[in-house]
């Protein structure tokens, strides 16, 4: 990619995205420092509203975003939850890519057998409904980080190599793969120098989707009790824990949730802009 | 019969466009593709734009519309269609117009159509929408249109899908339901550009035909000057989207002006010499491939020498890039033999030693698909110099600009993407990768084909002396008979997966002529406003020559 970025090209839309962006990575990395209190501290009454002080063992305590159903402070676990759910969710999607893109790849380079065994077997795992799927076999390992990464990875590993080898089965047509092939060029070098270039746009947009779907997935999981495990702190187990809120009239819950919903604009709004710009730099 | 150009230079004008500009953005600033273009054009006339790619042809064309293309913007001027300025018209009323009095018949008609509904539910779908005709009038008008245009069975083609069709056929189906609303002005965007030179006649006859009849205003775009020379009344040259000249067809095939427009119409005067024979590089015995049941080559045989060209001719569907991808070994053959260099060649480019991939190198029609968009010239002509000789650093460098000199462009298109690049820089580009190979045989599958005529004669030039330097063979593989006559040395007439001739470029050109490279050699436009006339009347001749024996 030879064109320079220019800062002040970047459409106002992308730049809030990347504001978005920017401050979720903050929280993620310094929440601990930032949070007012402990993860797990019980610190006022339950289900406090915003901007809420009261009297506390040494001097009032003020809670920014209120408390959760043990009155442990929300916007401490919401720092805290940053880093898991992002954490978590991340590590999880670059794992799945890693696998998809590298399978799919090889599935349309090597094609024949290779290709047959590949999508044959993708077949097979998206045949289950994924969440049924990691239901099963939650249920039988047991809920812990590493188990639910490796799931949620293969699960999403499968949707990812399907439009990695769509996108490589066409470039594989095209010409200059021929020339590479009848020059004699290892598979490898063809994947990686031929292929993944030209297929790194439409990539980057699904991993951002993907990002998305899986910190989704994550937090549904969470909230149906089978992702993170309490008491640590992640924004699917937090609207969870205080989904009965809803019905008090509190709106609790809707903190954690629209934490989740934020993130998922920030990320699009890049995404959006990403492949937009690569589309009309190739116009011209 | 004659043809008859009737003059309608006193007929009410259609078309009046004054002092058109337009101009494209490209990143944060516009640049003019079209720059002060005024014509006029009356009811009954044909007005042939001709120009190069990028000369701004059909964006006029898209202009007398009152169409600008994404990307693009009127930048003042004036386009009247009967007096009514198109370009400050509401636009549901210019909407209106559109596809009622102004029709657009497009390049590929093969894609311009629904795949998934019947040709007849397309051809009457804006005249029955408008409410001009009931669906009943519509259909026996199309269906009388459709044997105005020489379709086979009339009545019934129309319930065909288009792909029953073949592309002369369904270009023939799109004039119809350009016809359809009998506009009053028809734009013609280079309607027979993909088609084989036998199907184009089929075209031109019938485009031809059509406007005499109903008394249509029409615009002819096309790059080609043979073709508008059949049918325009009048031409103008474009280049750069400014107006080079103008002028009634037969005066300015005789007569041009400007030094532009002569070199148009000199191009295709290089030819090169045949050579005398040498020792057999490649030989192709027997042999016959298909895709699945489909047989693309059947038993063809040929011989190719050192230093030499075979020029393999035949319209689509020929199997002439079929062949091609065989000798490379993308395509396993089913039978035959091929031997290079006195060595058999395996059928599959995997198991084929790495010289012999080395000394065999390949150039495509599209410069642009066989460049991967995202590698730059150093590694485009780096990567076989590093993989066959293992040259590095400063050596590889070096080499690599001598290469870029060689098919002569510089150093500075060293750091280029192919974006960056015309069209004729990236095919030299691709013969530049393909030198830097050091091979003894090149083919060119159609190389020259998508480049404009200018650019393809400077090509055919390289290739020519880059025989003569380093001894190359080509095997090049072409539908245009004005290539072929300037590079073979040997010629190969390909027909449905056979050879049908094969022999020494001066008797294969010369009568008398096998009747299919009969065919194909009087297809093809010539420099003559009669040409076209006199075709038909030889092959109508025929046809009742035959009828009567």
């Amino acid at each position: 990619m030879s064109r320079p970025m220019q800062f002040d090209r970047v459409p106002l839309s992308a730049r809030i995205g990347m504001a978005i962006i920017l401050a979720y990575v903050a929280a993620a990395l310094f929440g601990p420092f930032l949070a007012p209190y402990g993860q797990t501290e019980v610190a006022g009454d339950q289900w406090t509203p915003l901007f809420w002080s009261q009297p506390g063992s040494d001097g009032d305590v003020f809670f920014l975003l209120g408390t959760d159903h043990l009155g442990r402070d929300l916007l401490t676990r919401l720092l805290y939850g940053a880093r898991n759910s992002i954490g978590i969710a991340l590590v999880t999607t670059l794992l799945a890519f890693a696998a998809g893109v590298g399978i799919g790849l090889l599935a349309a380079t090597k094609q024949g057998v290779v290709d047959q065994i590949a999508s044959r077997s993708i077949d097979v795992l998206m045949a289950f409904p994924s969440l049924i799927f990691a239901l099963m076999i939650l249920a039988v390992l047991g809920s812990s980080i590493p188990v639910l990464i490796v799931v949620i990875a293969l699960l999403n590993m499968a949707s990812v190599f399907r439009i990695t080898r769509a996108l490589a089965m066409d470039l594989e047509a095209q010409d200059f793969v021929d020339v590479a092939k009848l020059r004699g060029e290892s598979a490898l070098w063809i994947m990686r120098r031929e292929l993944l270039p030209n297929a790194m746009v439409p990539l980057a947009a699904e991993f951002g989707l993907r990002f998305c779907f899986v910190l989704l997935f994550i937090a549904s999981l969470s909230f149906i009790g089978l992702g993170i495990q309490p008491p640590m702190a992640d924004w699917g187990s937090m609207v969870r824990e205080n989904a009965s809120a809803i019905s008090f009239g509190v709106f609790t819950p809707l903190i954690p949730a629209a934490a989740i919903a934020g993130l998922t604009i920030g990320v699009n709004l890049v995404i959006d802009w990403l492949t937009n710009s690569r589309s009309v730099g190739n116009e011209a | 019969m004659r043809h008859e150009k009737m003059d309608p230079s006193c007929g009410e004008a259609v078309l009046d466009i004054a002092g058109l500009n337009v101009r494209a953005r490209s990143g944060n600033h516009w640049h003019p593709i079209v720059s002060d273009v005024s014509l006029t054009l009356r009811r009954g006339e044909i007005l042939g734009l001709v120009g190069e790619s990028g000369s701004g042809k059909t964006t006029i064309g898209l202009a007398s519309l009152g169409f600008a293309r994404t990307g693009c913007a009127f930048a003042g001027g004036e386009v009247r269609f009967k007096g009514q300025d198109l370009l400050r018209m509401a636009p549901a009323a210019r909407r209106a117009l559109r596809g009622d009095r102004i029709a657009y018949v497009a390049q590929s008609a093969a894609i311009s159509f629904n795949p998934a509904r019947t040709l007849m539910e397309q051809v009457i779908e804006s005249v029955v929408d408008r409410g001009t005709k009931s669906r009943a009038e519509a259909r026996a008008d199309a269906r009388a249109l459709f044997r105005l245009l020489h379709l086979p069975d009339p009545d019934r083609i129309g319930d065909r899908y288009p792909h029953e069709l073949s592309g002369g056929q369904l270009q023939r189906v799109m004039a119809a339901m350009a016809m359809l609303p009998r506009p009053d002005l028809v734009i013609f965007d280079e309607p027979t550009t993909a088609l084989d030179v036998t199907t184009q006649v089929e075209v031109l006859s019938v485009v031809r035909e059509l406007v005499a009849r109903f008394g249509t205003a029409a615009i002819y775009i096309s790059h080609d000057l043979a073709v508008v020379a059949q049918l325009a009344h009048r031409i103008m040259v474009l280049r750069h989207g400014r107006l080079v000249e103008e002028g009634e067809t037969r005066k300015m095939l005789a007569e041009p002006q400007e030094p532009y427009t002569r070199s148009l119409w000199a191009i295709r005067t290089f030819a090169k010499d045949s050579l005398p024979a040498s020792d057999v590089l490649l030989e192709v015995n027997g042999v016959s491939a298909s895709y699945g049941s489909l047989k693309a080559l059947d038993n063809v045989s040929l011989t190719l020498q050192r230093g030499r060209t075979v020029a393999v001719v035949g319209e689509s569907g020929s199997g002439k890039s079929t062949l091609a991808r065989v000798v490379t070994g993308l395509l396993r053959a089913n039978g035959g033999e091929i031997r290079f260099s006195g060595e058999t060649l395996a059928a599959s480019a995997k198991s084929r030693t790495k010289l012999q991939l080395q000394r065999l190198q390949i150039i495509h029609q599209s410069a642009d698909a066989s460049l991967n968009p995202l590698h730059k010239v150093r590694e485009v002509i780096g990567r076989p110099l590093e993989f066959f000789f293992g040259l590095t650093g400063a050596q590889r460098e070096r080499r690599i600009v001598e290469i870029l000199e060689q098919v002569e462009l510089g150093a500075e298109h060293l750091d280029r993407l192919p974006s960056e690049m015309s069209g004729g820089q990236k095919q030299r580009v691709c013969i530049g990768r393909a030198l830097a190979a050091e091979p003894a045989l090149m083919i060119c599958d159609e190389a020259t084909s998508a480049l404009d005529q200018l650019v393809q004669e400077g090509i055919l030039k390289l290739l020519t002396r880059l025989q003569q330097e380093q001894q190359i063979s080509y095997l090049f593989i072409t539908h245009d008979i004005a290539t072929v006559r300037a590079i073979a040395d040997r010629i190969v007439v390909m027909h449905r997966g056979r050879v049908v001739q094969e022999g020494p470029k001066d008797e294969v050109l010369a009568p008398p002529y096998p009747p299919y490279t009969k065919l194909l050699l009087s297809s093809v436009p010539e420099m003559d406003p009669d040409w076209l006339d006199r075709l038909l009347a030889s092959r109508k001749q025929a046809v009742s020559d035959k009828a009567v024996s």
